[in-house]
C-alpha cells in the first residue's frame, strides 16, 4: 500500500489528526521546564489516547481513559505538584543534565527503532477491520463477568490495597513526629 | 487503517515515555512519564483486539485492567513522594541517596 492509498481513506486523516498532537504533547510532558505544563500536556496526550480507542470502537475503554486519568488521576498529580511545592519555571531543577540526557535519548530511539523495524517486518501493511459499530459495553461486562472474573476480583483486591497502603503511607506517623 | 501505524505510535509514545523517566529530576514528572509508557501499552493492547477480532475482547478487558493498576500505581507513588517530601524535604529523585552506598 502506498502513502497515497493510505491517505485515501478518511479514517486514516482522522488518524493522524488525532495521533499529531498527542504525541506533540507527550514531548512537551517530558520536555518543558514548567512542572503544572508538564501534567496539563499529559492531559492532551492521555485525551489523545481516548480519542484513539473510540476511533478503534473500544468506546467504554475510551471513556474510562477519560473518567479515570483526565478526571481522578491529572487531579492527583496536580494536588503532588502543589504540595511539594516543585519549583517552576527552572529548567535545570527539572531535568537531569545533558550527560544524562543524551544516553536516554539514545536509548529511546534505539528502541522505537527495533519495535518499529520488527512491526513493520511482521505485519506490513495489513488493514485493520474496525467493525461498523462500536463494541457494545454489555458484551464487555459479559466477558469481564464471565471469562475474566478472578483476574477483576484481584484488580479489585489491588484497589483495596493501594486505598489503605495510600492512606497509611502519607498519613504523619505519630511516633516519630512526638 | 493498519495496525502497523498503532503499534508505531504506541511504540513512539513508549519511547518518549523511557526517555521522561530517565531524564526527570522532579518524582511526580517521573510518574506522569510512566503514565505516558502505560497509555502506549492500552494502544497496543486495543489496537490488536480490533486486528485479531476477537469475540472475547481480551484487548479491552486487560486494557480496563491496566487502566485500574495505573491508578492504584499513581495513588501509591503520589503517597510515597508526599512522605519523602515530608521527612527530607524535597522531591528530587537524585537527593534520594540514603541507600545508594
Amino acid at each position: 500500500m502506498s502513502l497515497s492509498d493510505w491517505l485515501s481513506h478518511a479514517e486514516n486523516w482522522v488518524f493522524l489528526v488525532i495521533a499529531i498532537p498527542t504525541l506533540a504533547a507527550a514531548v512537551k510532558v517530558v520536555s518543558t521546564s514548567n512542572v503544572v505544563r508538564a501534567v496539563l500536556y499529559l492531559v492532551v496526550t492521555l485525551s489523545g489516547t481516548a480519542a484513539l480507542f473510540i476511533l478503534l470502537g473500544a468506546e467504554f475503554v475510551g471513556w474510562t481513559v477519560i473518567l479515570v486519568y483526565v478526571g481522578a488521576v491529572i487531579i492527583l498529580f496536580l494536588m503532588g505538584i502543589m504540595i511539594t511545592r516543585a519549583p517552576q519555571g527552572m529548567e535545570a531543577e527539572l531535568s537531569h543534565p545533558l550527560r544524562v540526557q543524551m544516553p536516554a535519548a539514545l536509548l529511546s530511539i534505539v528502541l522505537f527503532a527495533v519495535i518499529g523495524s520488527a512491526v513493520v517486518d511482521a505485519f506490513g501493511w495489513d488493514t485493520l477491520m474496525v467493525a461498523d459499530d462500536a463494541t457494545r459495553t454489555a458484551s464487555i461486562a459479559e466477558v469481564t463477568f464471565r471469562r475474566f472474573v478472578i483476574p477483576f476480583e484481584v484488580v479489585s483486591l489491588v484497589l483495596l490495597a493501594a486505598l489503605i497502603g495510600g492512606i497509611v503511607v502519607a498519613r504523619r506517623d505519630e511516633e516519630v513526629t512526638s | 487503517m493498519t495496525v502497523t501505524q498503532f503499534v508505531i505510535l504506541g511504540a513512539a509514545l513508549f519511547a518518549i515515555g523511557l526517555y521522561g523517566t530517565l531524564t526527570r529530576r522532579n518524582a511526580v514528572l517521573v510518574l506522569a512519564s510512566i503514565e505516558i509508557m502505560l497509555a502506549a501499552v492500552n494502544i497496543n493492547l486495543v489496537a490488536f483486539d480490533a486486528y485479531v477480532l476477537d469475540r472475547t475482547y481480551s484487548g479491552q478487558v486487560f486494557a480496563l485492567f491496566i487502566i485500574a493498576i495505573a491508578a492504584a500505581e499513581a495513588g501509591i507513588g503520589i503517597a510515597i513522594i508526599l512522605m519523602i517530601f515530608r521527612n527530607r524535604h524535597s522531591a528530587q529523585v537524585d537527593e534520594l541517596d540514603a541507600m545508594r552506598y
